[in-house]
């Protein structure tokens, strides 16, 4: 049994179902993001672990100690909000403090640890502050060392950096991620920002519906996702409709031109309808570029974002979108040019719905 | 344009005329005792009276053993109806609402009729009885405003999520209202209690009715039967209405916890 294990659990409110029996084992010291979109029931399990929801089926194990019949205030999880949730009448110190209080523990192994978990956060000098006198992401950090303080045994994070400016919210990830993997302690960590997720965990958990469509590493999420709902949700992604042409040896038409894909496509016979997804960094137009799959299209229009320049093109029926760096030194493509793609076979996935 | 704001500030002239010029009467009139000169003989005449300063005492410890019971009959209550039943808030603030509609004379036969002496619950049997009745109504009389006050500092603050904070943090019920919430909530909590104190101490029905020594039957007897003191007396009871209402506005203004988040 891993150290966090959620088995079978589900969640109805009145009759509507939000989680689908939700099963995962979470390791010791594990950072796992739940990523998906609004109403997609990550918030719910992370309640659910928090005691703030009762699970209606299913069990939560935490270091193989049952938590049903525990309240909140019994489970050892420390929890961050996404509305900060400081005690607005305590200055910082009192914060901080207060689950050791609440615990009983002596005043200098308070002043200690409080001392210990604001040097962690960097806000040693704004111990006497009250909430109102920081600024969001100081807010957010004192939250962090509240809840880190009586040492719990699962970190929750509910969406913790969604009320902070982009700039703040990577840095404050960062650090996150580093105090996490300093005190190796298991985190949850909820999010519907894709980014947020794929920098900081170890696994991630794409929710669809109160259901969990994939779980795996930031890397098998982005390059292979399993469904189309991860796909299209992770990351910028060209759906390609096509025909199977001969699913042995993995051919299919895109745009009226035959590819080959680089395995035998499963569970399908000729002319049935396929999707593939493209991811916009694996395709390129430069004259050269590597590939053993090329398709002929149209330019329909080209977008700065910056680093890169993204162009779309129209191949039969489809829009393909793809990605080259901004090089000063080259000339971008103009609507309705006629160019030809180019990709790796290897890089088309197969889309399951 | 000009017209216009020269109208607005005659309306204001007219309003507050009618609202400071029988005040300024009265307390002209108040210190008129000694013939020929001001002097504050009535004043003097009022607080060296024993009356004055029995039944004074007695709606003061009154008011605030109403405030303290009140507030932990409301605090608690506009907590629970906040986090755990939203579906009840309508209910209740028609239940705190009625004192305002019903006559304080119904509210009082009604309480003779079911507290009197050959009831179940006989607390007109006995002069401590009859003194928490008249708490129990004080309390009544003062929820609209309490409960008012205590909801909408409430509404300031989210509730839920430092409760689930202070739950996640290994904290109790108790530790939880008393630590996290009550504090701050305070300015709501001060505001409620000094309208219940203004309310308290100017009270006449229940407390005659109720026959119990309070300050609200003592203007009355003074006013039926002197001339100047009634007038001392209508200045100082103002005088305390208007402590009241700048002390709450004090607290408001100068409270120490975060600006209001939605």
């Amino acid at each position: 049994m891993a150290f966090l294990q959620l088995t079978n659990i589900q969640k109805s409110f009145g009759p509507v179902q939000v989680v689908h029996n939700f099963d995962m084992g979470i390791d010791k010291g594990e950072f796992v993001s739940f990523l998906g979109p609004s109403g997609c029931g990550k918030t719910t399990i992370l309640r659910m672990i928090a005691g703030f929801e009762t699970p209606s089926g299913g069990t939560i194990f935490i270091d193989g100690k049952d938590q049903g019949a525990l309240k909140p205030n019994q489970r050892n999880i420390g929890m961050v909000f996404q509305a900060y949730a400081l005690f607005p009448n305590m200055n910082v110190h009192d914060n901080v403090a207060f689950g050791l209080k609440v615990a009983g523990d002596s005043k200098p192994e308070i002043d200690k640890r409080v001392k210990q978990m604001l040097g962690l956060i960097k806000l040693e000098h704004l111990a006497d502050r009250f909430p109102y006198q920081l600024s969001g992401g100081q807010q957010q950090r004192v939250a962090l060392a509240r809840a880190l303080a009586v040492k719990p045994q699962v970190l929750l994070l509910d969406e913790p950096l969604s009320a902070l400016d982009a700039k703040i919210r990577v840095s404050l990830r960062e650090e996150i991620r580093q105090i996490q993997q300093q005190l190796g302690i298991t985190t949850v960590f909820v999010t519907h920002d894709q980014e947020e997720a794929l920098s900081i965990s170890d696994r991630i958990v794409v929710m669809n519906a109160g259901r969990a469509d994939q779980i795996g590493t930031p890397f098998e999420i982005y390059n292979t996702p399993a469904t189309r709902f991860v796909a299209s949700f992770v990351g910028t992604l060209n759906i390609i409709e096509g025909k199977v042409a001969d699913p042995a040896i993995g051919a299919v038409t895109i745009g009226g031109q035959q590819i080959s894909l680089s395995e035998p496509i499963t569970g399908a016979k000729g002319g049935d309808s396929i999707s593939l997804a493209l991811r916009p960094e694996a395709g390129s137009i430069a004259e050269g570029a590597r590939g053993d799959t090329a398709l002929p299209g149209k330019v329909v229009s080209r977008s700065f974002l910056g680093s890169v320049i993204r162009t779309k093109l129209r191949v039969g029926e489809d829009i393909i979108s793809f990605d080259m760096f901004n090089d000063p030194g080259m000339i971008p493509p103009v609507a309705g040019e006629s160019v030809t793609l180019r990709f790796a076979a290897k890089d088309l996935l197969v889309i399951r719905e | 344009m000009k017209a216009r704001r020269l109208g607005a500030w005659i309306a204001i002239a007219i309003g507050a005329s009618y609202f400071i010029v029988p005040l300024l009467g009265t307390l002209e009139f108040s210190l008129r005792m000694r013939r020929d000169a001001y002097s504050f003989d009535a004043y003097r005449s009022v607080f060296s009276d024993f009356q004055f300063r029995e039944t004074f005492g007695y709606s003061m410890m009154m008011a605030v053993l109403t405030i303290i019971f009140g507030m932990l009959l409301v605090v608690p209550t506009a907590y629970w109806v906040r986090l755990r039943l939203p579906q009840v808030r309508p209910i209740i603030e028609f239940i705190t609402l009625l004192p305002l509609v019903i006559p304080a004379i119904v509210i009082v036969f009604g309480y003779l009729r079911l507290y009197n002496s050959s009831s179940i619950l006989p607390l007109t049997g006995s002069t401590s009885g009859t003194n928490m009745l008249l708490m129990f109504s004080y309390m009544t009389l003062s929820l609209p405003y309490m409960y008012r006050a205590v909801d909408t500092a409430m509404r300031a603050i989210d509730v839920r999520t430092l409760t689930e904070a202070a739950e996640s943090l290994g904290a109790r019920w108790p530790t939880i209202l008393f630590r996290c919430i009550f504090p701050n909530v305070m300015s709501g909590v001060l505001s409620g209690a000094f309208i219940t104190f203004a309310i308290v101490m100017g009270e006449f029905t229940m407390a005659a009715l109720l026959n119990r020594p309070a300050f609200g039957p003592y203007l009355q007897l003074v006013g039926a039967n002197k001339a100047y003191e009634p007038s001392a007396l209508a200045v100082i009871a103002f005088a305390i209405t208007w402590l009241s209402m700048g002390l709450l506005q004090l607290v408001s203004r100068f409270q120490k916890s975060a600006p209001a988040k939605a």
